[in-house]
């Protein structure tokens, strides 16, 4: 299938002198209850992208009834059953179904699948170490996430349905079971499973900071991680101070359903049978939830952006554009994101004064996402771009982090907001800026942290088939959806067929439909690639991108420890790319700068001048040389 | 054996298939849909025409596996030739990259264009031409970004492609350039903060002028309607309390509260232009959001928690029938916070009139007060000259422009109106 022609690498072979099996593995311990973080990473891909293509496909379903809100389709009943009495979705089930497709993209795909994937995969690798500091607490992360994305889905299948309170679960919708059918059970369930998803999450975060923070390899100082892994740190850091919060959120919320407390309930009447709580305020259940929910949007999209950074410097063949700057603001984006909740808050009638104030934060944001943006292009800028599908991906997500970040300009703006709060306009923008850019960076990841997953490489041309119909039909998708919510069309409305000036945009939402049918097609190509390599992919060389970082010193062969011998050291950051006067156009981590006298830099040396005197020493002595080799 | 191979390729796209069955499915159940009729279904042509797009799937999946065959094999023949590599695939994506930047910015100038002229039409109200000045300048300035950031990032994409002569420019840093992009965003970024900031202050910090008082008009939303009550001639919308809530007093309205007595309710919401309006919004269940898109105007309405909104219309309904050169426009309250099954059905009609229609209009809205209510709150009942006929629209009239200060609040008595439910 593959047609990937590489060089092959010089280092390949090497390491066929390590010791196999010194462990005995049964099924159960490689497989299922493992602890070696490169089968835990695999285990959150492959439950992530199952999800995923769950989450899709319920998006299908609704937007299927967005398009032909009058249309039945009685095949739809056959698999849906009730909710879809005579081929036609039912209200409450179109909200549940935004309801649990928000939930899984967001927290099991986005959250555990791209962080728990790619967490687990590289910091190991990258800094050099043989396991997490706590494999043990890492293969419970992986399995309480099992276990919450099982009590999701079971709601499926009782009577009153899953929640439907939507994503954000706002009660009193979502405390009263009386209020919409979703409230009953289904809400019980996708609280519990909330409550392990965070679980899982703590666990995890805990075991990422503590091992980038204490198993770095000698030499792997701080300023010599990779981007990658920077991302992952700051996003655990936000994880850890922000998840619990959500439990606390959780917890009340679950004492207010089912034990009569009034946290976030209070004057309320049904019909007019009258409530008896009483003092609680609804609002702070959106305090509490965006302060989890908007450091929420960053832990998606930082992993995104980093894995991007990574695959666009190794893709290029050039360091990363300002590397510091690009620590330097995913610090601030860390520490500016937990101040900026109020600003999906702005219309709750919360104190006005507080809007403007969250208003300040969160335009400040913007900086530094301007600078990343800006650090992308330039690392672009004059570079020798080779297109892998992981490339294209992590091009994609560039564009897709500028598209869907300029409209958080106009929202972040709070008189602005007024008029585009709760429209499809926030859909539109938060698709492009945490969906798709964050899918994207996932997927770039994938595809170029295949070889070290599987030992096999993906097959290209698919790949290049799937970047571009995705790509292509996901600005379809939500370009078009703007304009919708600059004509005042709320989101998670089941029809437009109550509103006249509603009516013309149901031609808009046919192209859409078609467009994320096409789209969710595209996956099929992605999904045949993913499962076949698994099997059948081309073996993939050690190095197969020549690229720098450490995880490509390790051996093809699974190995639990991930050296044999010794862990190698690092003298040099992760992007000596096309570096002057070196023989090729990438140096590992691991070459010291004795091996590459031609090409140092003043710079490398951190003003260790002992090194800078060697140096000048070898350059007076190999001048002319260099000259007759320039001329 | 490159037939061997194609078949092979045949079970891997009918596998490929297997994994999507669901996606597919759903794509396709349309197509189905239209071609079965409502009713008891006879499911027998539903799943033939499912099969056959099934099918139809199949064979796109083959044929994609037919061509990629096809360019390997040509790959490989150019190989065994010695010939460099058979496809350029850097100059392929390349060129693609090109290509998507050109289509992709002829689509955004069509949306734009297009999709640009069906969104709201100018705001019907004084704080809202601030917003829309805001809207303007952000985006102005978010597109030229856009469009600039996209050149560069498609552009670089294109002539930067790998070619195996060339090196890339070792570049790590640049402290000046980064210095700068990093102060203008932020300049840029102040000015938008400052502007948002002032126009989001006069939005909701409102100088009350004596010579203009402003209307206050209570919202009340439950699943999935919203309730108008109106202040009566006094002006002051009378208190109200969850706990009084009785079938026939859905609001519940506090009656033992002189303000109340005439508070008036309404079908619609009706605002003379050129007054402000002070809306107080109340919600009985769940929250909702009150949502008035054509005069920029959205605030939740939250249970326990009253909320408040100030704002001025400034055109009426037919200056903007007019406007918009539809006559069937309509302003209109929509819920945009989801609240339940029936969440995308919620609305109210707004009209803007004149002072004068206004005058004429509030004078036939009937009060909240019933004789049911009286007996309920102990007040005189008072005695029904004219049947309760839906459209007792003069007597009432007449009734209510008086002046409610005394005990008996209105000197004759209005129609007993159904109390909408």
């Amino acid at each position: 299938m593959s047609t990937i022609s590489i060089q092959d690498t010089h280092h390949h072979g090497t390491h066929d002198d390590h010791g196999h099996g010194h462990h005995h593995e049964t099924f159960l311990t490689k497989y299922v209850f493992s602890q070696d973080h490169k089968m835990i990473a695999k285990q959150f891909l492959i439950t992530g992208i199952i999800m995923a293509v769950i989450a899709m496909g319920l998006s299908i379903l609704f937007r299927l009834q967005l398009a032909w809100p009058n249309e039945s389709f009685p095949i739809l009943q056959t698999f849906l059953g009730k909710w879809a009495e005579g081929g036609r979705i039912r209200p409450d089930f179109y909200l549940a179904l935004v309801t649990i497709h928000g939930t899984i993209m967001v927290f099991f795909v986005l959250t555990a699948g791209l962080s728990g994937t790619f967490s687990n995969l590289l910091i190991p690798l990258q800094v050099g170490a043989r396991d997490m500091a706590s494999p043990f607490l890492n293969m419970l992360s992986y399995w309480f996430f099992f276990t919450a994305c099982v009590v999701m889905m079971s709601s499926f299948f009782i009577q009153t349905g899953p929640a439907s309170a939507g994503w954000t679960v706002y009660p009193p919708l979502s405390a009263i079971a009386k209020a919409i059918p979703g409230s009953g059970l289904g809400m019980t369930l996708w609280l519990v499973s909330m409550v392990l998803f965070v679980a899982s999450s703590l666990m995890g975060g805990i075991n990422y900071v503590t091992t980038i923070l204490n198993m770095r390899t000698k030499g792997m100082d701080l300023w010599k991680m990779p981007l990658t892994i920077w991302a992952f740190f700051l996003t655990a850091i936000l994880g850890i101070l922000s998840f619990p919060v959500l439990v606390a959120g959780v917890v009340l919320l679950i004492f207010d359903r089912s034990f009569g407390t009034s946290f976030y309930l209070s004057d309320i009447v049904m019909g007019t049978q009258i409530l008896p709580n009483e003092g609680g305020s609804p609002i702070l259940w959106q305090h509490l939830f965006w302060f989890l929910g908007h450091p929420e949007v960053y832990i998606v999209i930082m992993p995104a952006m980093g894995i991007s950074s990574e695959i666009i410097s190794v893709n290029s063949r050039k360091p990363i554009f300002g590397y510091h700057a690009m620590i330097y603001s995913l610090i601030g984006i860390t520490v500016l994101s937990f101040i900026v909740w109020g600003h999906h808050m702005f219309v709750t009638g919360m104190n006005p004064l507080l809007g403007g104030v969250f208003m300040i934060t969160t335009l400040i944001i913007a900086v530094p996402s301007a600078v990343k943006t800006f650090n992308w292009l330039a690392t672009l800028w004059r570079g020798n771009i080779r297109f892998t599908p992981a490339m294209l991906f992590a091009i994609g997500m560039v564009s897709f982090f500028i598209s869907g970040g300029l409209t958080g300009i106009w929202l972040g703006n709070a008189a602005l907001d007024i008029n585009l709060h709760d429209t499809y306009f926030v859909v539109a923008h938060f698709h492009l800026v945490m969906g798709s850019a964050a899918i994207f960076g996932m997927l770039a990841g994938v595809y170029h942290w295949f070889p070290k997953m599987f030992g096999r490489l993906m097959d290209k041309k698919l790949g290049y088939l799937h970047f571009w119909v995705t790509f292509t039909c996901a600005y379809l998708v939500f370009f078009p959806l703007h304009f919708l919510g600059l004509d005042g069309v709320p989101r998670r409305y089941y029809a437009f067929t109550e509103f006249e000036f509603m009516q013309k945009w149901v031609t808009v939402n046919v192209l859409v439909t078609w467009s994320a049918i096409i789209a969710a097609l595209a996956q099929v190509a992605f999904l045949f690639n993913f499962f076949y390599s698994i099997f059948k992919g081309k073996v993939s060389p050690q190095n197969p991108w020549e690229a720098n970082t450490l995880e490509w010193t390790a051996p093809i062969e699974r190995l639990h420890g991930n050296w044999p011998g010794e862990i190698p050291t690092v003298y040099r950051w992760p992007y000596d790319y096309s570096k002057p006067g070196a023989d090729e156009d990438f140096i590992p981590q691991t070459v010291p700068f004795s091996q590459t006298m031609s090409s140092n830099l003043p710079h490398d040396f951190e003003g260790n001048t002992i090194a800078e005197q060697v140096q000048r020493e070898w350059d007076i002595a190999n001048k002319p040389a260099d000259k007759a080799d320039l001329d | 054996m490159s037939l061997r191979k194609l078949i092979v390729n045949k079970t891997m796209a009918a596998l490929a298939v297997l994994f999507t069955a669901f996606a597919s499915t759903n794509a396709l159940a349309q197509e189905a849909g239209t071609a079965a009729t409502a009713k008891p279904i006879d499911m027998g042509p539903v799943y033939q025409s499912t099969l056959f797009y099934v099918l139809l799937f199949l064979l796109l999946c083959l044929f994609i596996a037919i061509v990629g065959k096809a360019l390997k094999v040509y790959e490989l023949t150019r190989e065994t030739q010695g010939k460099a590599d058979g496809i350029n695939w850097n100059l392929v994506n390349g060129v693609l990259f090109v290509v998507f930047l050109a289509v992709g910015l002829y689509g955004v100038y069509w949306e734009y264009a297009v999709h640009g002229k069906m969104i709201l039409p100018e705001a019907a109200s004084e704080h809202g031409k601030k917003i829309d000045e805001m809207f303007n300048v952000t985006l102005i300035l978010t597109t030229i970004v856009f469009v600039l950031t996209h050149l560069a990032l498609f552009l670089f994409a294109y002539f930067y492609r790998g070619q195996k002569d060339r090196k890339a420019y070792y570049y790590p840093h640049n402290n000046l350039i980064e210095k700068i992009w990093t102060i203008v965003p932020a300049i840029a970024l102040t000015i938008l903060v400052l502007m948002g900031f002032l126009t989001w202050r006069s939005i909701f910090y409102k100088i009350e002028d004596p010579n203009n008082k402003p209307l206050s008009v209570e919202i009340t939303s439950s699943q999935f309607q919203w309730d108008i009550r109106y202040p009566g001639a006094d002006g002051v919308v009378g208190l109200k309390n969850y706990k009084k809530i009785t079938a026939i007093n859905n609001l519940g309205i506090d009656f033992g509260d002189k303000n109340s007595l005439d508070d008036q309710t309404a079908d619609e919401l009706v605002l003379p232009v050129g007054k402000p309006v002070r809306l107080i919004l109340t919600s009985k269940d769940v929250i909702h959001s009150f949502y008035m898109p054509h005069f920029r105007v959205q605030l939740n309405t939250v249970p326990g928690m009253t909320s408040y909104f100030e704002f001025t219309p400034t055109i009426t309904s037919e200056q903007m029938k007019a406007k918009t050169n539809d006559p069937s426009f309509k302003y209109l309250i929509i819920c945009s916070k989801i609240c339940g099954d029936s969440h995308y059905k919620m609305q109210k009609p707004v009209r803007v009139v004149t002072q004068a229609e206004y005058n004429e209009w509030v004078a036939k809205q009937v009060p909240y007060l019933t004789n049911d209510l009286r007996k309920e709150f102990h007040l005189p009942v008072v005695a029904e000259p004219v049947s309760a006929a839906a459209t007792a629209a003069t007597d009432s009239t007449a009734a209510n422009t008086v002046s409610p200060n005394s005990d008996v609040p209105a000197k004759t008595a209005t129609k007993q109106t159904a109390i909408k439910k």
